[in-house]
């Protein structure tokens, strides 16, 4: 194959980073101690992050070609492989991962006392799945680390969530598997029609017709709007990260609901061009709404974990939105605003799991004049908040410029109604800030001698520190990160502005006929 | 180079020192990091504007900030003779502004917070002026709303200072929404963010259209009707001038530098850099003029009957830069940026001074609940009364030069700008009427506040009335840089040195005529006086008379025309009703849901009904083999 650079880094660096995870929490399984594990649990999540640090500095830029490349022939009578490589769209994710895990063993340190061992492997194994996801580059492999990431995930929030565990754990289970099933349809048909194999490389340079490139794109749309979440089907999300432990949300919200978006980039736009397009007025369309509905909704939350979950809704609208505006500003905007909004929504889940913590409530109107109750958290925050509005110098500002910039690009009127979304924005969240941190504190907390609440310790300083860096290092560099994304980017707008032959029709009927 | 990064950068050392280390070690002695550094920056500042008065002007990229396809901008500073204005007037007055807060602020429990916003903000408004293209102007713009949102609610634990400051960044963000498409229509249309590079081909996409849902409109026009919206926004023009008085909950110190003397000019500053666009499009020069005409009015009608001292200057700031605009407006772009270095000088004056008098009273604001303070705080006195001569436009002081250019301008532009000017010139009477009403109810008469309070009453320390008095000096004699040829050939030194950047205004007109506007300004100012001097001092009893005879006028001006209460009513209210009841109480929870968790309840109840047909009889089992293989057999013999 000339697409890929085979790994020549002279160990397996893909493997170590994706199965050191396991490792661990195979290692796990032994321990007793609840300390002994929260420390191991640390050590392998931030030995995986070392381990995967290589990838950035080895990464060669100027080529769209997927790096790294390993590749086994695995079942051959199925032409399945264990084929695995990263690019320029998925290398940044691997990082965000292996970040975000890291902190999430840290801010469960204290907020996990129940189960502690299964807590942390289920964290584990979850990080191997997402790894596993954006390395994939067999259509095999790829579903398996796709619904392997649902199981510790369905666990976390139906164990160690909230009251309402039970119901947001059943409701995302179904939301996503009724998604990913369609989607195993869709890759069945590619199966069959590509030659019976499950090489994504290769399936993404064929061509199919175009009827079956429309059938194929509402399967695999079906799996990843769900997962983005696109407004109409993203209302298993406030439910999942309210009812979620910290841990859980941040990962459902840095990493888990990326896997959508990423799946239209690796998956609907290099496979399916002429679908893309003709479907991208319908996305764009569904990606405004859901950027106003989104920000609307929150005007009315009542609980803060709740607010900023809705706002997810409202941020991945500015992904999608970038992503089909189908030129370089929108994807690269698109596709650092989802690193953007894993850091800093994760970011906000950490310290609403800290502020928690402290307070046992997550009712806004419990709150007020924690400006002057924890000084430091409220710096933390309005940092965060600031990100979250995209002001100039954050990370929020690059990715919804770029963003809004593609769309006015595209169609003018549609970068007038996402700009919109900067005034919702600034409107819900400045509410917020108001509510929780000025004003007057409630009664309870100003008594006499001790504050109920205390300021950010040592640990959670720690575990800010990273984000609140890279919310920066991105609103001041940009470059830094986008030049990853240059060729691979510019590769897939070729790709998607492909034409495939028509008139294909009959074929349909004989891969039909394959299946059964 | 450094020389001119530093320029920036000092302030922003600054605030990263005392945000970061003020709570835990510097605490009281944060100006001891805040006031050299702004300092340094003005001295630098001072420096610079030497360079550009030598011919010098300067433009570089420091390095490549967003690269993405064909869009790229750098991080990059010009600073050419309009910067260099901006810069001394932007150090000079933060400075003086800096010192004064050290006495002002003493003993606040937030006070390492505030010297490190104040840094911010100057760093913000700095990088806001010297920027080199559009994008890096957007980022100082969109910081020093930030700035603002925690300056004004600086003593956040009060819920109008916490709402002031949201309200301010909000409704900004309304005119910034315009802004930042304006930049992208500029990027999509030049291919450049670049000021050298758009200005130099504005001229060849003079007279392209774009096409906006099937209607076509000049590109350029449209490019700066979008900016212009961020101006109105910034520079709290109508119909954005609502969170400008809002934002006197801020500490004084903070209306003066903020609220006056800097970032609400940045509109105005923002205008005149672009004016090689404004300059094609006469639609949107019209637009601007207009906007700051009936500003300039509206503003000082309002101004009329406030009884608050702060929000009196506030709205006669808002007149204040109604006149920039219409300057602006009608070509005389460097009428406009003198009236805004003048006005800088003598609204910080009043602001500061309007502070000591607040401070003195412990924090009194209403004016009805002071006079007769001349004789306790005289240097605060005199240094009000010098400011407000200024603003009268009396002529001499530093505010007639600037006003009476303006009106000149407004005048020769004719038509439209005729009739501007007259609205220009009847605001002059308004602005010198409650100017003086000011200062006759605040400072003459007898004093109507407490005994406890007028026990207390002195002058302030020299730390607050030392940088009282070098602003007087400004806002006496800053106007001199600007005397019109009428007077001294070649004294209108500031519009020579502004010229290569903003031309020479249109227009030429005759002595008499010149004369005779001038005339009518300098009549218009004594009669507001005048008037003031009447009510206010001889007959007391007729401000009162005058208000209940015209209860419906004195009511709506007071009440400031309800555009507060028009805007709660039809966009803030039914946008937070439209999204508790409608969208999630209806859409989401109903329609949605319902959809969600009503097709597993309708499986349910289908596999509730269908699991009767499992009673565990033989017998019922038995009849439903029977009947079913009767019926295949039946099918096979009778319908094959």
């Amino acid at each position: 194959m000339e697409n890929i650079i085979l790994n020549s880094l002279g160990y397996p660096i893909l493997t170590w980073t994706v199965f050191l995870p396991v490792i661990g929490a195979v290692l796990l399984l032994f321990l007793k101690q609840a300390n002994v594990i929260r420390w191991t649990s640390l050590g392998v999540t931030v030995a995986t992050f070392v381990i995967s640090l290589p990838l950035l500095s080895n990464f060669d830029k100027s080529t769209y070609k997927m790096q790294f490349v390993e590749r086994h022939e695995w079942i051959p009578s199925w032409g399945i492989n264990y084929f695995i490589g990263i690019d320029g769209i998925s290398i940044l994710f691997i990082f965000l991962t292996t970040v975000l895990s890291i902190l999430c063993v840290l801010v469960s340190w204290k907020a996990i006392e129940t189960k502690t061992k299964e807590f942390h492997i289920a964290i584990l194994t979850m990080e191997a799945g997402m790894l596993g996801v954006f390395v994939a580059l067999d259509f095999f492999l790829f579903y398996l680390f796709w619904e392997a990431m649902l199981i510790p995930m369905f666990l976390l929030i139906g164990v160690w969530g909230g009251q309402n565990r039970v119901y947001a754990a059943i409701k995302f289970f179904l939301y996503t598997l009724v998604g990913s099933v369609l989607m195993l349809v869709g890759i069945v048909v590619l199966y069959f029609y590509g030659g019976r194999t499950l090489d994504i490389l290769a399936l993404s340079s064929m061509q199919y017709p175009v009827t079956l490139q429309y059938w194929l794109f509402i399967a695999f749309f079906a799996a990843f709007a769900v997962k983005v979440p696109m407004f109409p089907v993203h209302t298993w999300l406030p439910d999942a990260h309210t009812e979620a432990p910290t841990a859980g949300s941040v990962i459902l919200a840095g990493v888990l609901i990326k896997m959508g978006a990423y799946g239209f980039l690796r998956f609907s736009m290099p496979m399916l061009p002429d679908a893309t397009r003709f479907f991208m007025w319908p996305v764009l369309i569904l990606s405004i709404i859901a950027i106003i509905y989104g920000a609307l909704v929150c005007f009315a939350q009542k609980d803060f974990k709740r607010l900023i979950a809705y706002s997810s809704v409202s941020h991945m609208g500015f992904v999608t939105l970038g992503l089909f505006a189908l030129n370089t500003q929108g994807l690269e905007g698109g596709i650092l605003q989802m690193l953007n909004h894993g850091i800093v929504t994760g970011a906000m889940f950490l310290m609403i799991g800290m502020i928690y913590e402290r307070t046992h409530t997550r009712v806004i109107a419990d709150y007020g004049g924690f400006a002057r109750l924890v000084p430091w958290y409220a710096g933390f925050f309005i940092i965060l908040t600031l990100a979250s509005i995209g002001l100039p110098s954050t990370n929020g500002f690059i990715g919804e410029f770029l963003i809004i910039f593609s769309a006015f690009k595209a169609k003018k009127l549609l970068g007038v109604f996402a700009a919109t979304g900067i005034i919702l924005g600034a409107g819900y969240m400045l509410r917020l800030y108001q509510n929780i941190f000025f004003e007057k504190p409630k009664p309870d907390y100003e008594k006499e001698g001790h504050h109920p609440v205390w300021d950010l310790n040592a640990r959670e300083v720690i575990t800010l520190i990273p984000l609140i860096v890279l919310v920066f290092w991105i609103g001041f560099y940009p470059n830094a990160f986008l030049s990853y994304m240059h060729a691979s980017v510019q590769h897939l707008i070729e790709q998607v502005n492909q034409t495939a032959y028509a008139g294909q029709e009959s074929l349909i009927a004989e891969y039909i006929r394959e299946i059964f | 180079m450094v020389k001119y990064i530093l320029i920036p950068l000092l302030p922003f050392i600054a605030f990263v020192i005392n945000i970061l280390f003020g709570r835990n070690h510097i605490k009281d002695k944060a100006h001891w990091i805040a006031v050299p550094a702004v300092f340094a920056s003005f001295i630098l500042a001072v420096s610079a504007f030497m360079d550009v008065l030598g011919g010098k002007v300067i433009n570089i990229n420091i390095y490549s900030w967003i690269v993405s396809g064909d869009f790229n901008v750098s991080i990059g500073f010009l600073i050419d003779q309009l910067t260099a204005v901006m810069l001394m007037v932007v150090t000079s007055i933060s400075t003086l502004i800096f010192i004064y807060s050290i006495g002002y602020m003493h003993g606040d429990g937030g006070y390492y917070r505030f010297f490190a916003y104040l840094s911010l903000f100057v760093f913000s408004m700095l990088i806001l002026v010297m920027a080199n293209n559009f994008l890096l102007l957007y980022f100082g713009w969109e910081a020093v709303g930030l700035c603002s949102y925690f300056l004004i609610g600086f003593w956040f634990h009060k819920k109008s200072a916490a709402d002031a400051g949201k309200k301010a960044f909000i409704v900004n963000r309304f005119g910034d929404f315009g802004f930042g498409l304006g930049v992208i229509l500029i990027f999509l249309t030049f291919g450049s963010l670049e000021y050298v590079k758009v200005f130099e081909n504005a001229g060849s996409v003079a007279g392209q259209t774009i096409s906006i849902l099937g209607y076509q409109f000049d590109t350029i026009t449209v490019i700066c009707l979008l900016l212009f919206c961020g101006a109105v926004g910034k520079s709290a023009q109508l119909p954005l001038h609502v969170w400008l008085p809002d934002a006197m909950e801020g500490p004084t110190p903070v209306s003066a530098l903020i609220h006056a003397a800097t970032m609400v000019t940045a509109g105005v500053f923002m205008v005149a850099r672009s004016s090689p666009l404004f300059n094609l499009s006469a639609s949107a020069m019209a637009t601007v003029a207009v906007v700051g005409g009936v500003t300039a009015i509206f503003a000082a009608t309002i101004a009329l009957v406030q009884n608050d001292i702060k929000r009196v200057i506030a709205y006669s700031t808002v007149s204040q830069l109604g006149y920039m605009f219409l300057a602006l407006g009608v070509g005389a772009y460097t009428a406009g940026i003198f009236h805004l270095y003048t006005h800088a000088y003598f609204k910080a004056l009043l602001f500061l001074a309007s502070g000591s008098v607040i401070h003195a009273l412990h924090d009194e604001q209403n004016m009805q609940k002071m006079g007769g303070l001349k004789k306790y705080m005289p240097i605060t006195y005199w240094v009000f009364i010098l400011a407000s001569l200024s603003i009268s436009g009396i002529p001499g002081f530093a505010g007639f030069f600037s006003k009476d250019e303006i009106l000149w301008r407004a005048y020769l532009s004719g038509g439209l700008g005729r009739f501007l000017w007259f609205l220009a010139a009847a605001a002059a009477l308004l602005t010198a009427f409650y100017s003086f009403r000011l200062i006759y109810l605040t400072f003459h008469g007898k004093f109507r506040g407490t005994p406890e309070q007028e026990r207390h009453l002195h002058e302030s320390p020299p730390v607050i009335t030392v940088p009282l008095m070098i602003l007087a000096v400004g806002a006496v004699a800053a106007g001199w840089v600007g005397i019109p040829p009428i007077f001294l050939e070649h004294a209108d030194r500031i519009g020579e040195f502004l010229a290569p950047v903003l031309g020479h205004p249109a227009g030429e007109g005759s002595h008499a005529e010149e004369l005779a506007v001038m005339g009518i300004s300098i009549i218009a100012g004594l009669a507001g006086i005048l008037i003031a001097y009447i009510m206010y001092i001889r007959k007391t009893d007729l401000p009162g008379k005058l208000g209940a005879m015209f209860q419906p006028v004195y009511r709506l001006l007071y009440n400031k025309y309800w555009v507060d209460e028009l805007y709660g009513k039809t966009i803030v209210q039914p946008t937070l009703k439209a999204s508790d009841r409608i969208i999630l109480g209806f859409f989401d929870a109903k329609i949605i849901e319902g959809i969600v968790n009503g097709v597993p309840a309708l499986i349910g109840a289908f596999s509730r009904r269908f699991r009767t047909i499992q009673t565990g009889l033989l017998s019922s089992y038995g009849l439903a083999m029977v009947l079913g293989a009767m019926f295949i057999i039946g099918f096979w013999i009778f319908l094959r």
